[in-house]
């Protein structure tokens, strides 16, 4: 086996991976940085964010407000230190982009433009149209290309983290042009790998998306944390599950359902006025919106399109200059792929899973438990965003701890690494290496990838959806558990070595199946409804006891184990978590206490 | 909505097996509303696993998905079988080494792509604490489209001078040096000059405009080239009045 030596191995090239690369490339050049990615940088996911990127821009906002809208809108189970360091950081990091080429929207005068946001008190989001995701990770890719100590490693797929005695040591990864297993001796490992959509049938996430590099670190030792938190963003369109920004909500689009109703109101969001109002109504937080479209197909007050229920965004009346400006990328989407012109017409659209708050644990540097080993991204869960992510948070949080996690790196390996074990770290690679073939030559397995994925999609719709009970995640928890010891005897026709992509959706598989499980275990041990974990059977929120992390331990032969890790609270004590006219109430309410109690303070 | 037959006619090839390429035809029944992709993932899920190609993100964004329907350069996922009679044929891109199937080589254009130098060349180094750049809508828009292109590939496979000359740099990494070229927070044009205006450069294009007609984007690489080619001679020109080199 071909053995690579270098010093920082970082698995995954978007938006989180690259910001490391550039990070380690800029503080110390001397040091070697391979750069691994199943595909082209400019290919991975980040490309797919729409509507922008939040960072405190304006002086009628507050890092405090931006501090209070995450938390809160996190349901607290958001680490209150990581959302202060995450805060304070991002218009560092948004403005540095900025320097290196990102196309913001501007406005007249030149400076750049922000827009409201779903569950956020101002406009904060920074945006280059309705393509921030796209222009941030081309600005990033063609930004790291300057730096010859990143060298990149395109279409290799990681397989293993290589550790030793809780220290990491490197990574294997299979170049996926000759099927050659490669072993990358690194000191440090980032993992950057995104998130797991996939593991669901309508989701908006590229095909990608399938928890490699979760699975990678879970199966190391590393827990997942609060994975039953799954994010439905609510505009996706029927059939395609293609994304709607959250931006046309925050350019004043309507939701309404087939009355043409606001039926937003209905459920603690209103009142519904003309104009945007933040925090209220289409603008308030995913998982709110999401769950109300549940609830308004209950009661029958859908459209019925030919892939299912929907509701309608109604985007008329922004006319179509504005539409032509700012959502240039979301006119073309819904015409070509849904038939309809928004200028003229409401979209139907529905929810669709979009983000996995859940993932990789770290600490608020980004390390994990293994030494040496670090994780950025929706991969990771670090955790910002809690129970519920605010839209345009998670560009964001690419850049802040994708640096944060380089200059970790290099931190730790100044710190001076434990001697290697040479001959152990090349039989661990050795051992990924047939574990890969044996998928590939096997010739009597009767399960077909194809189907097993199918079956799995399936049940985490059904068992893991917008809505949960035990029973209904007791029976996708037993269906996984099947469908991961059928996994054992899949079998794959293709066996060349070049380019083989039934063997990477093999590996892809394994993948999704052990994040699968680590969902729904997750979300039936979780017996109380938060953010985006809603259960019929406990609906309510119950901070006495689950005010805390879920973490998910791998066991190769059952199901994981789940056990729980406290949430670190700073400022921000648990309350009611509301929104529209009942969340203004509460915020002013709370503005004036803190004036009433100003001038105490002054006087003392 | 009835299901519609089509005959996916593919070309297939296989290093490892092939000595050279061949066609073959899969009959799949699809929903009218597909794309020709999704057409393809069927064949892989339920006919045959070995058919290899690219693809990801199904919303015509992250570029992987460029290959030849019917004759044309086009993104798969953005190309509506509605639009065609029930015969299709997809090849990989032209111009390009064929790695696997539909899968093309792409080790070139990366490094003609790294070759125009595409990122800001800034005059002097900027802090975070001076803040963004001003960069007025007007300026912004005077590159914008040309930072739309998602490197998927189709001008390069549309282009009869690539298929010429290998080592023409193309119209994808000169629209994105012209890019840089024209963004305010830039001052870099004279580091591209190198390889943007070498006989490499846009001087090998012959503007018969076939990238910008197949671009899905529409950012429009012989506008870029076009206006490169003016800017080149103005500083060719103007180094004889000024009595040097800029």
């Amino acid at each position: 086996m071909e053995i690579i030596n270098t010093d920082i191995a970082i698995v995954g090239a978007g938006g989180a991976g690259l910001r490391a690369a550039i990070a380690v490339a800029q503080a110390d050049p001397s040091l070697n940085v391979a750069l691994i990615s199943k595909v082209y940088p400019m290919r991975s996911h980040t490309c797919a964010a729409e509507g922008g990127a939040a960072g405190v821009a304006g002086a009628n906002d507050s890092m405090e407000y931006h501090f209070n809208d995450t938390v809160s809108g996190a349901d607290w189970l958001a680490d209150q230190d990581a959302v202060e360091f995450f805060i304070e950081e991002a218009p560092k990091e948004l403005t540095l982009i900025e320097h290196w080429g990102c196309p913001w929207s501007r406005t007249k005068d030149g400076k750049v433009a922000v827009r409201p946001f779903g569950g956020m008190k101002m406009e904060r989001t920074w945006y280059a149209a309705d393509k921030s995701g796209f222009h941030i990770l081309h600005t990033l890719f063609q930004t790291s290309l300057q730096f010859p100590s990143i060298r990149r490693y395109d279409e290799f797929f990681s397989t293993d983290l290589i550790v030793q005695d809780g220290v990491c040591q490197g990574v294997t990864a299979m170049e996926i042009r000759t099927g050659e297993m490669k072993l990358f001796k690194a000191k440090s490992v980032i993992i950057c790998t995104g998130g797991a959509g996939r593991i669901y049938p309508f989701t908006t996430n590229g095909a990608i998306k399938t928890g490699d590099g979760m699975a990678m670190a879970y199966k190391a030792g590393i827990p997942l944390k609060d994975m039953e938190f799954v994010q439905y963003h609510p505009t996706g369109l029927p059939g395609t599950g293609i994304l709607l920004t959250e931006g046309c909500r925050g350019e004043g689009g309507y939701m309404i359902n087939k009355d043409g109703y606001r039926y937003l109101q209905d459920y603690g969001l209103g009142p519904a006025k003309p104009e945007p109002v933040k925090k209220a109504m289409e603008l308030g937080p995913r998982d709110r919106l999401s769950q109300a479209f549940w609830h308004e197909m209950q009661k029958g007050r859908v459209v019925e399109t030919r892939y299912g229920e929907a509701v309608l965004l109604d985007m008329r009346h922004l006319g179509e200059k504005l539409i032509n400006e700012r959502l240039p990328f979301v006119r073309d989407l819904a015409k070509s792929y849904m038939g309809v012109d928004v200028v003229d017409e409401p979209c139907p659209v529905r929810p669709v899973v979009h983000y996995m708050m859940g993932g990789i644990h770290t600490d608020i540097n980004t390390a994990t438990s293994i030494k040496g080993v670090y994780a950025v991204g929706e991969c990771a869960c670090v955790t910002i965003n809690g129970a519920n992510r605010l839209g345009s948070n998670s560009l964001t949080e690419l850049l802040v701890f994708g640096k944060k996690a380089g200059h970790e790196a290099i931190g730790y390996i100044q710190g001076g690494t434990a001697p290697r074990d040479e001959a152990d770290a090349e039989k661990q690679g050795e051992a990924a290496e047939a574990r890969v073939k044996g998928i590939l030559n096997r010739t009597d397995g009767k399960e077909s990838v194809s189907v097993i994925r199918r079956e799995l999609n399936d049940i985490m719709e059904y068992g893991c959806g917008i809505y949960r009970d035990a029973n209904l995640l007791t029976e996708a928890c037993n269906k996984i558990a099947e469908l991961r010891d059928r996994f054992k005897d899949v079998q794959i026709k293709d066996k060349s070595a070049v380019f083989n992509t039934a063997l990477t959706q093999a590996l892809e598989l394994e993948a999704m199946i052990e994040v699968s499980q680590s969902v729904a275990q997750s979300g039936l041990a979780r017996t109380e409804s938060r953010g985006a974990h809603q259960r019929l059977d406990y609906p309510a929120r119950d901070d006495a006891k689950f005010l805390c992390h879920s973490m998910a331990h791998y066991n190769p032969n059952a199901e994981p184990r789940i056990d729980y890790l406290d949430v670190v609270i700073t400022k921000s004590q648990p309350q009611e978590r509301l929104y529209g006219a009942a969340g203004e109430a509460m915020a002013k309410k709370a503005e004036q206490e803190k004036q009433e109690k100003q001038p105490v303070a002054a006087a003392e | 909505m009835a299901e519609r037959k089509m005959q996916v006619e593919v070309l297939r090839y296989d290093p490892d097996r092939d000595t050279e390429p061949r066609y073959q035809t899969y009959e799949v029944g699809c929903d009218p509303d597909w794309v020709v992709l999704d057409a393809l993932t069927k064949i892989k899920d339920e006919i045959d696993d070995s058919l290899s190609f690219r693809w990801s993100c199904h919303m015509a964004v992250c570029g992987s998905c460029g290959m030849t329907v019917n004759g044309e350069p086009v993104l798969s996922c953005k190309t509506f079988i509605r639009d065609f009679p029930d015969k299709i044929k997809v090849e990989p891109l032209d111009n390009f080494p064929i790695e696997r199937d539909l899968v093309v080589v792409m080790d070139d254009f990366i490094e003609k792509f790294e070759a125009v130098k595409p990122y800001i060349i800034p005059k002097e180094p900027r802090s975070i604490e001076q803040g963004t750049y001003l960069q007025t809508p007007a300026q912004l828009k005077a590159y914008k489209q040309y930072s739309m292109c998602i490197n998927c590939l189709c001008c390069y496979a549309a282009c009869p001078q690539v298929a010429l000359n290998d080592d023409f740099i193309g119209p994808a990494a000169l629209a994105l040096a012209h890019r840089y070229n024209l963004d305010t927070r830039d001052v870099g044009r004279s580091a591209r000059e190198d390889v943007v205006a070498a006989h490499e450069g846009v001087w090998e294009c012959s503007f018969v405009g076939a990238c910008s007609q197949v671009c899905p984007k529409d950012v429009d690489p012989a506008a870029a080239i076009q206006q490169s080619k003016i800017a080149s001679t103005t500083d060719y020109f103007t180094s004889f009045i000024t009595g040097g080199s800029k």
